[in-house]
């Protein structure tokens, strides 16, 4: 379970995050929404630990990230996948090399128990005869697949997607979307995704976090976001205007 | 105030760098791919400069020093005087100082851009969230493959300009490729050698470590990338002429 508590980001003199506070759950799919420039970005950064917050906690567990010492966050980023809005694929290295590089880089593993799991990953995200292709010949779909295979490839604990659905159709985002479901559930991940993507809101959304011009502005689940949009004006606008 | 803020955070990042690898095999693999990209890639562009620039001083120093001149009577010049000439302006500047101007611009632009590549894709983030000291991971096998294939190429460099040297004189009359030889050698103190390695190992130093810094921080896209390689060789090429001019005083003030 990650905890955030009174997170504030500032860049300069410009405060991006207002008092965030909120739980994301393990084995649910928990998204942040917004629109673009709400700060939903920035905080997933913070999250990661590739943005550093003024102010706040980000609990892992009972582990405060932004106070750990640098060793102690390079040991729970282990536990962390990301999946990241450009792929953010290594183009030096195949499609198994890139899965296989968390692997060679932090599992006690021989390279027989290695191939077994980045085959094990490429079945869970549905894709084959890509093996030894590079990032470049391969489509945006398959990019994000590999993406989410080299995410998992570790026993993650947590994973963060960030704007998963960017630049795919409508037919391979609902692909993703399951996808990301089906780990969450099988692996009992704590899955945080970053979308602007309404369909995707709607399909998937278990615990939905809406982000105003940096603040925390509504909270709830797929199913009350129907009726929260009634009295909600600034939600209303966002729901209207992603279709 | 920006040159200083500039150096804090290139000691920031040389202090990120400069940490045990994650890895030891891993590194080895990549530093000697490296070695292979920043070596051997780069040889030919080396042979072809220093022969040149090798024949190229032999010539116009023969020239102005044999050259009938109402300054001094030019027959009485030994002809060994250019061979030391050659000799010891190959060890002390074109040899190190010339080359690495040279590998600034193929080595320096190839790590800023494919460093800044790495970071406008979100690469070098992806490795973070791993875990990774990125810092650390992408430019430490770039610096040591640096330090062991410069300096390498500087020796070759400097043996071929004298070769070059050697060549030119087969193609002129007033000078003999012994007398070429015989200066050189009768001039040659090992202090030259030192000086010489001094300035590889530092220039080796600056042409990577450099360079990996203007790549790291670059942000933006494709553009950026492209002035991140410039601005990363116009800098080695400052901080080249720059400490070429304190190792000089440093060793052969006279």
């Amino acid at each position: 379970m990650i905890k955030i508590e009174h997170l504030d980001k500032w860049f300069d003199d410009r405060q991006i995050l207002f008092d965030i506070n909120t739980e994301f759950k393990p084995g649910v799919a928990n998204l942040v929404i917004g629109a673009s420039g709400s700060g939903k970005s920035v905080l997933i950064k913070c999250m990661v630990g590739l943005l550093e917050p003024d102010n706040g906690k980000i609990l892992y567990g009972d582990q405060d990230f932004i106070s750990l010492e640098y060793h102690h966050k390079q040991n729970l980023r282990r536990e962390i996948g990301m999946l990241f809005q450009n792929n953010a694929l290594f183009d030096s290295l195949t499609v198994e090399e890139n899965i296989d590089f968390p692997l060679r880089m932090f599992s006690k593993m021989s390279p027989e128990e290695r191939k077994e799991r980045v085959n094990f990953c490429l079945e869970k995200v549905q894709l084959t005869n890509a093996n030894k292709k590079y990032p470049a010949e391969i489509s945006g779909g398959m990019k994000k697949r590999v993406g989410i295979a080299r995410a998992i490839a570790l026993e993650i604990k947590y994973l963060f997607c960030d704007e998963p659905n960017s630049g795919l159709d409508p037919l391979t985002s609902r692909v993703i979307d399951k996808l990301l479901v089906d780990i969450t559930k099988e692996f009992n991940i704590t899955t945080i995704i970053n979308s602007h993507d309404m369909k995707t809101v709607l399909d998937i959304g278990e615990h939905i976090i809406f982000i105003y011009k940096g603040q925390k502005w509504w909270e709830g689940g797929k199913n009350e976001i129907t009726e929260a949009r009634k009295s909600n004006k600034e939600l209303n606008e966002f729901f209207l205007a992603s279709f | 105030m920006n040159l200083i803020s500039e150096i804090g955070r290139f000691v920031i990042f040389m202090k990120f760098v400069l940490h045990r690898p994650e890895k030891a095999r891993v590194f080895w693999k990549i530093t000697f791919r490296e070695m292979y990209l920043i070596g051997i890639d780069s040889l030919l562009i080396v042979i072809l400069i220093a022969t040149f620039t090798g024949a190229v001083t032999t010539i116009q120093t023969a020239n102005q020093l044999l050259s009938p001149s109402d300054l001094y009577p030019t027959q009485l010049m030994p002809k060994f005087v250019i061979g030391a000439v050659v000799g010891t302006s190959s060890l002390l500047e074109l040899a190190p100082t010339v080359t690495c101007l040279v590998l600034a611009g193929k080595i320096g632009a190839n790590i800023a851009s494919e460093i800044g590549n790495m970071k406008v894709s979100e690469q070098i983030d992806a490795y973070e969230v791993m875990g990774i000291n990125s810092a650390s991971f992408v430019a430490l096998p770039k610096i040591v493959a640096g330090l062991i294939m410069i300096p390498c190429l500087i020796i070759i460099a400097n043996f071929l300009l004298l070769y070059g040297g050697v060549l030119a004189c087969s193609a002129t009359t007033s000078l003999t490729a012994d007398n070429l030889i015989e200066g050189a050698r009768l001039v040659f103190k090992p202090l030259y050698l030192k000086v010489m390695l001094t300035k590889s190992f530092i220039f080796a130093f600056l042409i990577t470590s450099l360079s990996a810094f203007q790549g790291y921080y670059t942000t933006g896209g494709a553009l950026e990338v492209g002035i991140a390689g410039t601005k990363a060789v116009t800098k080695i090429c400052i901080f080249i002429l720059f400490f070429d001019l304190i190792i000089a005083q440093l060793f052969l003030k006279s």
